[in-house]
C-alpha cells in the first residue's frame, strides 16, 4: 500500500464468493480477512481448509459459506490437501481432460494448524514446491476449541491452557516466527498481512496468487472473544498491532525484503496490550520486558530491509 | 492376454498401476512396501507413465494428497505399510466419508512394538472399521488383477469408496512369481478413464468436508454404509468380467476341498496356498480337511462364507492379528458372530500364529490340526483360543 486513497476502498469488488450468513461471532476479523481474502482470489479459485474456527463458521451440512469449489478434510493437513488438488488438476489439463486455464490453489488454516499440528505438512508442500497460496489466519490460539495457547500466542497472553496464575503469569514462551520459517523455504513469496488494512491485504493475496510456486501469507486475525475484548476493537486492535510494530506488515518477495506498511515513530506496546482482557494481569515490568523484545525484534527485521 | 513372466510382485503391482493410468501417485516409503513406489517412480521418471508422482514427507500426507487428487477428479494410487497406515489412520477414516475412490496396497506388516517389519495381519485389523472396500490378494497375478479391479470397483458411479488391496509383506512383495499382464485394449475395456460424480472445479463449485451436526450425523454414516453393503453386486460383476477377459475367476470367498470336508481351515491371506497343500497330505492321510479362504473383507460376504462352511462339523480359524483382551483373534471374533444363530452350529477352534513373519511350515498347520481336533473331543475346550507355537506357552 505505496499511497492509501481514500477511493482505492471502493474499488473492491462488491462480488462475494465467502456468503454472508456464516456463523462467525460478532466483530470477528478473522472471518473478515477470509472474505477479502476471497473477494482478491475471484472466482477461479480452490480452497483447501482446515479444521478450525472458519471451518466450523462455514461448512454446517447442509449449508455453507463457499461460491468457490472448497474442500475440508482434517486439521493439520491442508496443504497437503492442496498440494493433491492442485497436481490433479495440472495433470487433468496436461492430459487434455479438463481446458486449460488459471486457477488459484490456495490453503487455509488457523495459527494451531499451521506454527504447530500442521508444520510438517506445509513444510513439505512448500519444499516439493507446488503452485499454491498458504494462508494462515493468525488469530494467536486455538479459539475454535475454546481458546487454548498455541506456538503463536504471544507471551504474556492468558489463554485457557496458559491461564493467569499466581505462579505462572499467562504464556511463558515468545511467539512462534511462522512467516520467517515460511521464508526460510526459499519460497518465492511471503507477505504479512491484517484485514485492518485491507488494501495492502487484497494486493499481497493477489501477488500471492499470481506467483508461480509456493507462496505463503500470514494473516494476523483480531479475535475478540478469544482476546477479551469487545467486539467494535477488533479492527484499532489489527491497527494497533501494526503501529506498536509488534505485527509489522511486510513482503519477501523472492528473497527482498520490504516493509508495507511504514510507521512513522512506533507507539509503546502498552496501547495494544491494555486494550485486550487476555494481557489484562501484566504488570508494568512485564509490559517493558515485551516492550524490549519488540524493538529487537523489529531492528532485526529492518536490518534485513537493508 | 499379454506376455507371462516372472516378475517380483512389487513390480508386478507397479506395472499395474502404470496399466491402470493413474493421475497422480502420493507415498512414503516403508518396509516392505518400498520396492512398489520405487518402481512407481522409475516408471515415471522414465517417461513410462504419465503421472505426477508426489513425495510426501509422511503417510498422514499420502493420504491427504490422495484426498486432494481424488477429489479433484484425478486417478490416484498410495501404497503404505504397518506404521504408514496408522500414521494415515485418521484421514483413512474421512476420506472414506467423502467417498473418494482411492486405491491403496497394503503391504501387510506388523504394527510395533516390538519393532517388527515382517508380515502379519495386525495393521489390517487395525483399520478394520475405516469404511473401505477392502480385499486380500493371495499371489502376483491376483496383486496385478486386482489393482485394475480395485479402480474398476472404487470408481462405480454407485461405489465410489476407496479400497484397500491387502497383500502378505515379503511373504508376496518380496518374491517373484509368475504374472501374465494384459493387454492394453483390454485394460481401457475393463477401466475406463475416471468420470467423477463430483470434483473441484470454479465452473461448478461443491463444498467437501461440511461438518455435521447431531440431527445429520447418523443419516450421513447411515448413507455412507449403505453404498458400502451395496458395492458387493459390483464387486462380483467386476470379477465375472475380469474373468471373461482373464480365465481367472475370483470369488468373495474361496474353497478347496470344502464340499464334503468335515473340518474346515479358515485363513485370509497368503497362507491359503499353504494350507492346500496341507489339506492334500491330511487328506491322503485319510482325514477329511478342507480349506475356505476369506478373499473379500469389507463388505463381509455373509452367505458366501455360511454356504461354504454348512457342511463342517469344525472350524479351524487361522488369525495373524491379536485382539488384547479379547475372545481370540479379530477373524475368529467376527466369524463365531457370522456363525451365530445357525442350524448346525460347528465347533471352532481359534490360532494365532505367524505373528511378525514367524514361519508357519506344513508341519505346523499339522500340529494345528491335530490341536484342535484334540481340543474339539473336549480334551482342553477351556480355552477360547490358543497362541501356536509361543515358547514358554
Ligand atoms: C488431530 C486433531 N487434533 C485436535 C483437534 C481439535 N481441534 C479442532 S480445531 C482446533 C484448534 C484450531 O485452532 P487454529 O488452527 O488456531 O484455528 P482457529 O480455530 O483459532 O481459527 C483443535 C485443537 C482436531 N480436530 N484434530
Ligand atoms: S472465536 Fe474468534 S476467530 Fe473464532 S469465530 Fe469467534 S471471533 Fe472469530
Ligand atoms: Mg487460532
Amino acid at each position: 500500500m505505496e499511497t492509501p486513497n481514500v477511493y482505492a476502498y471502493k474499488l473492491i469488488t462488491r462480488k462475494e464468493y465467502f456468503s454472508p450468513g456464516h456463523r462467525a461471532c460478532q466483530g470477528c476479523a478473522e472471518v473478515l480477512a477470509v472474505r477479502l481474502v476471497s473477494k482478491a482470489l475471484g472466482r477461479d479459485t480452490i480452497v483447501a481448509s482446515a479444521t478450525g474456527c472458519m471451518e466450523i463458521v462455514s461448512s454446517p451440512i447442509p449449508f455453507t459459506n463457499w461460491r468457490v469449489p472448497w474442500i475440508h478434510v482434517a486439521f493439520e493437513n491442508a496443504a497437503a490437501v492442496a498440494s493433491g488438488v492442485e497436481a490433479g488438476i495440472k495433470v487433468l489439463m496436461r492430459k487434455g481432460r479438463i481446458p486449460k486455464k488459471k486457477i488459484n490453489f490456495i490453503a487455509m488454516a488457523g495459527d494451531g494448524g499451521t506454527s504447530d499440528i500442521g508444520v510438517q505438512a506445509l513444510s513439505g508442500a512448500l519444499e516439493r514446491g507446488h503452485d499454491f497460496t498458504y494462508i494462515c489466519y493468525d488469530n494467536e490460539a486455538y479459539m475454535n476449541t475454546g481458546i487454548q495457547r498455541s506456538s503463536s500466542t504471544p507471551f504474556g497472553a492468558a489463554t485457557t491452557t496458559s491461564p493467569a496464575g499466581s505462579v505462572v503469569p499467562g504464556q511463558v514462551t515468545w511467539k512462534k516466527n511462522m512467516p520467517e520459517i515460511a521464508a526460510a523455504h526459499n519460497i518465492p513469496y511471503v507477505a504479512t498481512a491484517c484485514p485492518s488494512y485491507p488494501i495492502d491485504l487484497i494486493e499481497k493475496i493477489k501477488k500471492a496468487a499470481r506467483t508461480k510456486g509456493p507462496a505463503y501469507v500470514h494473516i494476523l486475525s483480531v479475535c475478540p472473544t478469544g482476546w477479551r475484548m469487545p467486539p467494535e476493537h477488533a479492527i484499532k486492535a489489527g491497527r494497533l498491532a501494526v503501529e506498536t510494530g509488534i505485527f509489522p506488515l511486510y513482503e519477501v518477495d523472492k528473497g527482498r525484503y520490504r516493509l508495507t506498511v511504514k510507521v512513522e515513530n512506533l507507539r509503546p506496546v502498552g496501547d495494544y496490550l491494555k486494550m485486550q482482557g487476555r494481557f489484562r494481569h501484566l504488570d508494568e515490568g512485564m509490559i517493558e520486558v515485551i516492550q524490549k523484545r519488540v524493538d529487537k525484534e523489529y531492528k532485526k527485521l529492518i536490518k534485513k530491509m537493508e | 492376454m499379454g506376455n507371462r513372466i516372472g516378475l517380483e510382485v512389487s513390480l508386478s503391482a507397479a506395472e499395474a498401476v502404470k496399466m491402470a493410468n493413474v493421475d497422480c501417485i502420493a507415498a512414503y516409503p516403508i518396509t516392505p512396501q518400498t520396492h512398489i513406489v520405487e518402481h512407481l517412480s522409475e516408471l515415471v521418471n522414465d517417461g513410462h507413465l504419465d503421472a505426477e508422482f508426489i513425495p510426501v514427507e509422511s503417510e498422514h500426507s499420502a493420504m491427504s494428497v490422495c484426498a486432494g487428487v481424488s477429489a479433484a477428479g484425478a486417478r490416484v494410487f498410495t501404497c503404505t505399510s504397518s506404521q504408514g497406515l496408522a500414521l494415515m489412520n485418521e484421514i483413512v477414516h474421512i476420506v472414506a466419508s467423502m467417498r473418494l475412490p482411492i486405491v491403496t496396497i497394503l503391504a501387510n506388516r506388523s504394527l510395533s512394538g516390538p519393532l517388527s517389519i515382517w508380515n502379519d495381519h495386525t495393521d489390517v485389523m487395525s483399520i478394520r472399521d475405516c469404511g473401505w472396500i477392502q480385499v486380500f490378494a493371495n499371489n502376483g497375478q491376483e496383486v496385478f488383477d486386482h489393482v485394475l479391479f480395485g479402480f474398476k470397483v472404487a470408481e462405480n458411479e454407485n461405489v465410489m469408496l476407496p479400497l484397500m488391496i491387502h497383500i502378505d509383506g515379503f511373504i508376496l512383495t518380496h518374491v517373484i512369481e509368475p504374472v501374465e499382464f494384459w493387454e492394453k485394449d483390454q485394460v481401457e475395456k475393463y477401466l475406463p478413464v475416471f468420470k467423477p460424480v463430483h470434483s473441484l472445479h470454479p465452473d461448478k463449485p461443491v463444498t467437501m468436508g461440511a461438518f455435521g451436526m447431531p440431527f445429520i450425523f447418523s443419516e450421513a454414516k447411515v448413507a455412507q454404509d449403505e453404498p458400502l453393503i451395496q458395492s458387493k453386486s459390483v464387486i462380483t460383476a467386476a470379477w465375472k468380467e475380469l474373468g471373461d477377459i482373464t480365465g481367472r475367476y475370483y470369488k468373495p470367498v474361496e474353497t478347496y476341498r470344502n464340499d464334503d470336508a468335515e473340518t474346515l481351515f479358515i485363513t485370509q491371506g497368503s497362507y491359503g496356498d499353504t494350507v492346500s497343500l496341507v489339506v492334500d497330505e491330511l487328506r491322503e492321510e485319510g482325514k477329511s480337511v478342507g480349506l475356505v479362504m476369506d478373499r473379500l473383507w469389507r463388505p463381509f460376504p455373509f452367505n458366501e462364507f455360511r454356504d461354504a462352511v454348512k457342511n463342517a462339523d469344525n472350524l479351524i480359524i487361522i488369525d495373524r492379528a491379536i485382539s488384547y483382551g479379547g475372545q481370540g483373534g479379530p477373524l475368529a471374533i467376527e466369524l463365531r458372530s457370522v456363525m451365530y444363530g445357525e442350524k448346525n452350529q460347528p465347533a471352532i477352534t481359534n490360532f494365532i500364529c505367524g505373528l511378525a513373519g514367524r514361519d508357519m511350515t506344513i508341519k505346523d498347520f499339522k500340529n494345528i490340526y491335530q490341536r484342535a481336533m484334540e481340543k474339539v473331543k473336549g480334551i482342553t475346550l477351556e480355552e477360547d483360543y490358543e497362541y501356536y507355537g509361543v515358547r514358554g506357552k
